[in-house]
């Protein structure tokens, strides 16, 4: 965590928030082989199109690993006791992404003092991507 | 269209290993620096017997290693050109870490119709477990059919 251990962050206090680079053909390409994630709909245009799509577009799972790094740029991975996100629209090629997380909720669970972040990713015009939360331990 | 008859169909078990470069390989992609996952001892300072995976990375692994990583898609004879990702869910019980060989194992856990049978949404369940048994975490996604 960013804050010390007997200092509990405060409901609204932005823990996450993160910038990325464009979003290339070349980002998902190497995406592709990195995760193996295979579907062609996210390299080829061809099948794309074919698919009824103007052009090739981010994986989800792309997205919520530029989310997952946002995060555990602020929540020590072994703190996060789940993530979750919905992915509410289709990230286009060119997008520039920022994640960001809020503390929604702070509660205990057994005798474990836990806090609900609430997440999103926006691309460049404010538009959500994402939308999902991660249950983090204090 | 995929229908109830699904719920409950189990898939051929998924065995993974938790490679430094295929890691490091997800890690230059995505532009990932944080050390500790990229350094063995900021990990081991920081307590870890390894390279913890980052929070996604399990879905990764379970395509990599899959025999057939649209198993899932075939058998329920879902067009991949059909296909959104919905929803994605990882509830993480104990790290995972280089080296490690973990076992995932999905079910269609329901099937709802959505738009006047526009959509059809597939939830999936996969638990996770390594080399020792131990219950390493629980994923679950959704799987959007434009059946239109």
């Amino acid at each position: 965590m960013t804050t010390s251990p007997d200092h509990s962050p405060a409901i609204g206090e932005r823990l996450v928030h993160k910038t990325f680079a464009p979003i290339t053909r070349h980002t998902l390409a190497l995406y592709c082989g990195a995760s193996g994630d295979h579907n062609p709909m996210h390299v080829d245009i061809d099948f794309a199109r074919q698919a009824g799509f103007p052009d090739v577009f981010a994986h989800g799972m792309l997205v919520m690993a530029y989310l997952g790094q946002a995060l555990t740029d602020a929540v020590a991975p072994g703190a996060v006791r789940s993530f979750s996100t919905r992915f509410s629209a289709i990230t286009q090629l060119g997008a520039r992404l920022t994640c960001e997380g809020a503390v929604a909720e702070l509660f205990d669970h057994l005798s474990e003092k836990r806090a609900r972040l609430a997440l999103t990713v926006k691309d460049e015009h404010g538009e959500t991507k994402l939308a999902g939360e991660a249950i983090i331990a204090l | 269209m995929v229908d109830q008859s699904a719920v409950g169909r189990s898939f051929a078990p998924v065995i993974a290993h938790v490679e430094l470069g295929r890691l490091r390989y997800f890690f230059n992609t995505i532009g990932e620096r944080n050390p500790l996952y990229r350094d063995a001892k900021t990990a081991e300072a920081a307590g870890y017997a390894g390279q913890p995976i980052p929070p996604t990375y399990l879905f990764c692994l379970e395509m990599m290693d899959a025999e057939r990583p649209f198993e899932i898609l075939e058998a329920l004879n879902i067009d991949l050109a059909r296909v959104l990702h919905g929803e994605q869910r990882f509830a993480y019980h104990a790290p995972a870490i280089v080296g490690d060989t973990l076992t995932f194992q999905s079910r269609v856990s329901g099937v709802t119709e959505k738009k006047n049978g526009a959509l059809t949404f597939v939830a999936v369940e996969t638990k996770v477990t390594n080399q020792t048994g131990l219950h390493v975490a629980d994923a679950a996604r959704t799987i959007v059919v434009r059946n239109s």
